[in-house]
């Protein structure tokens, strides 16, 4: 069995007396992509920052390679290999792509001038690594120039640069076409042949469905249900059974699968 | 250090070609090393078509004139003085920021330059003294900006306005008269002449080489132009946003504190308004420069080019053989054109 790199215990969250998570369990594999679903509100967010450290849980533990950690914080998240990618905001779009691989991070020789030929080769290897190629950019081209998928590419090349073991991919498809999308799940395969972890979060029941290995379904704070790839024979399926999650009593029943489909997307 | 940064000068268009031709992964639409030279500086040339363009119509309307080496050597007298601080401000406007306490801090440091000069130290204490001055003053207006979470353009407006009517109370409109300066060693080696050409240009071009340098190859620009360009991100990726928008100012401080000791080696004299004249054709040649106003991005080159072109435009106008009434004129035609040059010249992305 593959190593368990991270490991949430019964995490619960509370602003006040309002519940934003009550007694979460998730973990994630080495090599492994999960895909997190769920609908507005139903907890992700939350989720995220407490992955982060940016948010403290209420209650609940957090185990890294199996060992509880205390003082759960955003250096400790780092150090952990946790690198959140955000849909927007997170790219400098007038800069190269190299420039910001290395935000923050710039690969400096003698008084901090820049190693210009180690940064691109350095960027062209990760670009490499995820299979991102092109033949019309380089690691010198203006990030507003690319695609929103290839965008997330240059996002994800940078966490791989940042060391991370888990990256955590917030609702990466969501404004992107169908060939951007197919762009986006090319690297997420080539970051998991590598050995790295994915959680991809999303509520495009179809997209996550066709990318992740194990699926969980949040709603309302809980977990409503994991599932591994082989249990689960269709994206219906799981829109079904998220219908039936949030509208207990059978009103799924009422409705064809097309229109269920539709309020899943 | 010149030794660890010469290969790294001639690397992007190089280093792009090989990177591509080698692997056949990354091949660059412009994968001719002058395409990519001029795509990559597409603003500084931009500028610099601007300059040869109005000098051409300015020699043409008198030819005889821009022959005689004076009207080039009054330029080169006073353009170094703009040039110590154009460079900076392109730094703070990529940051997305604007510094017009500039005027001030030229004149406060030169203040501090001449009282130290007039108490009878080595004028070289009166340098370092400015530009320690700079440096304080630059950092008070960051502060003042980042930390007061100010306005650029308001706060330094006031500290522009503050500061100098500090001067002005202290000193009570007098100015200070440096004697002795030209008999210095400080004096013949900022402000004397070589083979005719006023040494000053030569400090001034290598000011802008070391700065250009800074902004192109060294993580401080770097830094500056993804603040710039988008702070929420730089600040995730563990870059100290505040730090590096108060470094800038404090850049601008020792800009402004060689430009206010320079313009007062020139004249041997300091004056209360020192540096005031400043304002207006500094800023319009950042912009003239082809540095846009929204931050990210910017060039230092063209600023430089920027500063030439502003301080031809007076010369030039006279000496073509119009009267005095036209230069303003020319000065907002000038910037106009530039504007809509680079307008259309610049991709913008956001």
């Amino acid at each position: 069995m593959a190593e368990r790199l991270i490991e949430l215990r019964d995490i619960a969250k509370s602003y006040g007396h309002v519940y934003a998570l009550g007694g979460v369990n998730l973990s994630v594999d080495r090599g492994e992509v999960v895909g997190l679903i769920g609908d507005n509100g139903a907890g992700k967010s939350t989720l995220i920052k407490i992955l982060s450290g940016v948010v403290k849980p209420t209650s609940g533990d957090i185990l890294i390679r199996g060992k509880p950690v205390t003082g759960w914080n955003a250096a400790r998240s780092r150090e952990a290999g946790i690198e959140t990618v955000f849909q927007d905001r997170a790219l400098a779009v007038q800069q190269t792509i190299v420039r910001n691989i290395f935000m923050g991070r710039e690969l400096t020789g003698f008084l901090g001038w820049l190693k210009v030929s180690k940064e691109i080769e350095e960027a062209s290897r990760l670009m490499r690594e995820i299979g991102f190629t092109s033949k019309v950019f380089t690691p010198h081209s203006i990030v507003g120039q690319l695609s929103g998928g290839e965008r997330q590419g240059v996002a994800i090349a940078r966490a791989i640069y940042k060391q991370a073991e888990l990256i955590v991919l917030d609702e990466p498809t969501t404004a992107l076409s169908l060939t951007e999308t197919a762009k986006v799940f090319h690297f997420v395969r080539q970051v998991r042949a590598s050995g790295r972890s994915i959680l991809f979060i999303g509520h495009n029941i179809h997209h996550v469905f066709d990318i992740a290995d194990r699926f969980v379904v949040l709603d309302r704070g809980k977990v409503a249900l994991t599932a591994d790839r082989s249990e689960v024979k269709s994206a219906e399926d799981l829109i079904n059974f998220m219908e039936d999650v949030a509208h207990p009593g059978g009103l799924a029943g009422l409705h064809d699968t097309g229109a269920a489909e539709q309020r899943a997307r | 250090m010149s030794k660890t940064m010469e290969p790294d000068l001639h690397e992007p268009a190089a280093g792009i070609s090989r990177q591509g031709g080698s692997q056949n992964e990354w091949k660059h639409p412009s994968d001719h090393w002058m395409r990519g030279f001029i795509l990559d500086n597409r603003a500084s040339l931009g500028t610099l078509g601007v300059f040869i363009v109005m000098m051409a119509v300015f020699m043409i309307a008198n030819p005889t004139v821009f022959t005689t080496w004076y009207l080039y050597s009054s330029v080169l007298t006073t353009l170094p003085v703009a040039l110590f601080v154009v460079v900076p401000l392109v730094f703070v406007v990529t940051c997305g920021e604007i510094d017009l306490s500039f005027p001030a801090t030229m004149g406060f440091a030169a203040w501090i330059f001449a009282l130290v000069v007039q108490a009878g130290y080595d004028p070289f204490l009166g340098i370092i003294a400015a530009i320690v001055t700079g440096m304080l003053l630059g950092f008070l207006v960051g502060s003042l900006v980042v930390y007061g979470g100010l306005s650029s353009l308001i706060a330094t407006l006031g500290m522009n306005f503050l500061l100098r009517g500090l001067i002005q109370i202290i000193n009570e409109g007098k100015s200070l008269a440096l004697t002795g300066l030209a008999d210095s060693w400080a004096y013949r080696i900022f402000s004397s002449q070589v083979l005719g050409i006023p040494v000053q240009i030569f400090w001034a071009v290598a000011f802008v080489v070391l700065s250009a340098m800074l902004y192109n190859r060294h993580r401080f620009g770097a830094q500056v132009k993804v603040v710039g360009d988008n702070p929420d991100s730089a600040q995730q990726m563990g870059i100290d946003v505040k730090r590096v928008r108060v470094k800038v100012f404090v850049f601008v401080g020792i800009g402004a504190a060689i430009a206010g000791t320079f313009s007062v080696m020139i004249n041997f004299t300091w004056w209360p308004t020192a540096g005031d004249g400043y304002l207006l054709p500094v800023l319009a040649s950042v912009f003239v420069g082809g540095t846009p106003t929204w931050g990210g991005i910017g060039t230092v080159a063209g600023g430089a080019i920027g500063a030439v072109t502003v301080s031809f435009i007076q010369t030039g106008v006279v000496a073509a053989g119009l009267s005095g009434f036209y230069v303003q004129f020319f000065n907002g035609l000038i910037i106009i054109l530039s504007l809509l040059g680079h307008k259309w010249n610049q991709a913008r992305y956001r």
